[in-house]
């Protein structure tokens, strides 16, 4: 009998990790042994025809390091961040509230919040160069009827990293309400009766029941605005390509210059290993923390 | 009191929709006319298709599409098996490791393919698959997010029929094949949506991996195409930029409740 049950487990531990091989073969080949070549790469010089590729060890960090243009890019990541994800969230919030209320039109209403995430974000870049070019861009004419000078929104350092983010935004936050919208229709009816019957009001309502309640979809979608803080780039290459000056250039934006365009991969592997230092430590945080503390239902 | 507030809600909300929706709007009318009518905002302007025409003939997009649909079916067809196998056998069967291995995947929704680009861009070539459909695909196929929702949907799948299948001597494939991946036809559905829609409006590893209009899909034509150094007027830009969107466009708007519950179910579990 042992012997049988003995065998059966060893078949499951056979079955197990042949079903599993092809997830394992791929996850390898494309996310755990480029991440560990990543890392080495970043520790060797870069290869030219002159010089063959030797260990530097840590020259590349401390080059990136004193690199101004890494300070300026990361500087722009970071507002890129702190601007898109809460104000993506609280549009994303508002829009779930008011797509759930007994509003005129609601189906309209939700399509036009959710059309955006459908499209690609190139071709949201090219719907708002329509709206940033100067002198024909739609943004210049409703300023010219007000009497506003022609702005050069995409051109000018000042607002070329903050259109970027506006496009961002508009791409977003439709998709964040999604989720908002679903963890509304999970609250009961029976609280906004309660509510109603202690005479709360629909503000107090939202304050102290809804918005507690959302606090689980709260917090995934802030891991998922994080993650996208990092990934959404590619209207960078239609709206700025990082300019004028790097003043909208975003880390992986650089990344992708400095392997592509500057051919020097050791630099791209070390901003790459720091950014996955990054997002690491944003994992750390969802499974430790988050997914601890927010499992109230 | 009360009353004017909802009004008022009800107004914003709107305000929103209609500002939300404004550029597509833009994009669609500039599309239909022509280029000077288009930046002067001449509403009463005829309708014209001539920039379809303009932009068609500028690119080859018939390829484009060909390779965008092509991409997201090989892509779709390498997740659907290899998240079936994974989560199937993350849900059902125990085998030692089995939590290690399983935090490890997860991990890799951290891991993200756009960040390792470089790496995964020196293997593709490696494996000889640079500007091929294939090389563009391969790294989306082991999705973690996909192994995930599998998982999670096997799970619900009750024990019984799993057992009542065994007595009437179904092996492991069979049962995988004959109850689970049909009790998990809701799941598949919402995940080949949210993935046909990913990979159809995916673009720097593609960007990356691709270099001939044999392979190149439609976002990287049409980032080419509209590149400012082209020279190509909005109307055209915005012409093509309806189309290459069109199809995705038009499918969400039929298939909109699918769509938006296929990112719930997604998102939620």
């Amino acid at each position: 009998m042992a012997k049988h049950v003995n065998l059966e487990r060893r078949r499951q531990a056979i079955y197990g990790w042949l079903l599993l091989s092809p997830a394992a073969v791929l996850l390898t080949t494309f996310a755990f042994y480029p991440s560990l070549a990543t890392l080495w790469t970043s520790l060797f010089s870069r290869e030219t025809r002159r010089r063959p590729s030797e260990f530097v060890g840590v020259e590349n960090y401390s080059d990136l390091f004193a690199d101004p243009t890494f300070w300026t890019v990361v500087q722009n990541n970071l507002i890129y961040a702190a601007a898109t994800i809460p104000i993506s969230m609280a549009i994303a919030l508002a829009m779930a509230l008011w797509a759930n209320s007994k509003i005129p039109a609601r189906g309209f209403v939700r399509t036009a919040y959710f059309t955006p995430t459908v499209l690609p974000m190139i071709a949201a870049a090219n719907l708002w160069l329509f709206f940033y070019t100067p002198g024909l861009g739609v943004l210049d004419q409703i300023g010219s009827l007000f009497g506003l000078p022609s702005v050069n929104w995409l051109g000018q350092p000042e607002t070329a990293l903050w259109a970027v983010i506006i496009v961002t935004i508009w791409k977003e936050a439709g998709f964040f309400m999604i989720f908002y919208l679903a963890a509304l229709q999970t609250i009961p009816e029976d609280l906004k009766e309660a509510a109603d019957i202690e005479g709360a009001s629909r503000w107090t309502y939202t304050r102290r029941i809804v918005l507690p309640l959302l606090m689980p979809t709260t917090l995934f979608i802030l891991v998922n605005a994080l993650i996208n803080s990092v990934k959404l780039i590619d209207h960078l290459f239609i709206l700025t390509k990082g300019g004028p000056n790097d003043a909208s250039k975003l880390i992986l934006y650089y990344i992708w210059e400095m392997a592509f365009a500057f051919f020097d991969a050791p630099q791209a592997a070390a901003m790459t290993i720091l950014v996955l230092a990054v997002l690491g430590i944003v994992a750390g945080i969802k499974f430790t923390i988050l997914d601890k503390r927010t499992h109230y239902q | 009191m009360s009353v004017l507030l909802r009004h008022l809600e009800s107004f914003g909300a709107l305000l929103l929709a209609v500002i939300w929706i404004s550029p597509l709007l833009f994009a669609f009318w500039a599309a239909f006319h022509a280029t000077t009518d288009a930046v002067n905002f001449n509403l009463t302007a005829p309708w014209t298709l001539e920039n379809f025409r303009t932009a068609w003939d500028g690119a080859p997009w018939l390829r484009y599409f060909l390779n965008t649909f092509m991409l997201v079916t090989v892509i779709l067809i390498g997740q659907f098996i290899v998240t079936t196998l994974a989560g199937f056998a993350f849900a059902q069967v125990r085998f030692p490791g089995r939590d290690i291995v399983f935090i490890l995947v997860l991990m890799q929704l951290f891991i993200l393919p756009e960040v390792l680009i470089v790496e995964n861009y020196v293997m593709v070539s490696r494996l000889g698959l640079f500007d091929t459909i294939l090389g563009v695909g391969m790294p989306y196929m082991a999705s973690a997010f996909g192994i995930f929702l599998m998982r999670q949907a096997f799970k619900g799948v009750p024990i019984e029929l799993h057992e009542a299948a065994r007595i009437e001597g179904c092996g492991w494939f069979g049962i995988l094949w004959r109850v689970y991946v049909p009790l998990a036809r809701p799941t598949y559905l919402a995940y080949a949506l949210v993935s046909v829609s990913t990979h159809w409006n995916n673009f720097l590893w593609p960007l990356i991996v691709t270099n001939s209009p044999d392979t190149r899909p439609l976002t990287v034509g049409l980032s080419i195409f509209g590149a400012p150094e082209n020279g190509v007027d909005i109307s055209i830009i915005s012409a093509a930029t309806m189309m290459s969107v069109a199809p995705l466009l038009v499918a969400f708007l039929v298939f909109q409740r699918q769509f938006v519950q296929a990112f719930l179910r997604a998102g939620i579990k």
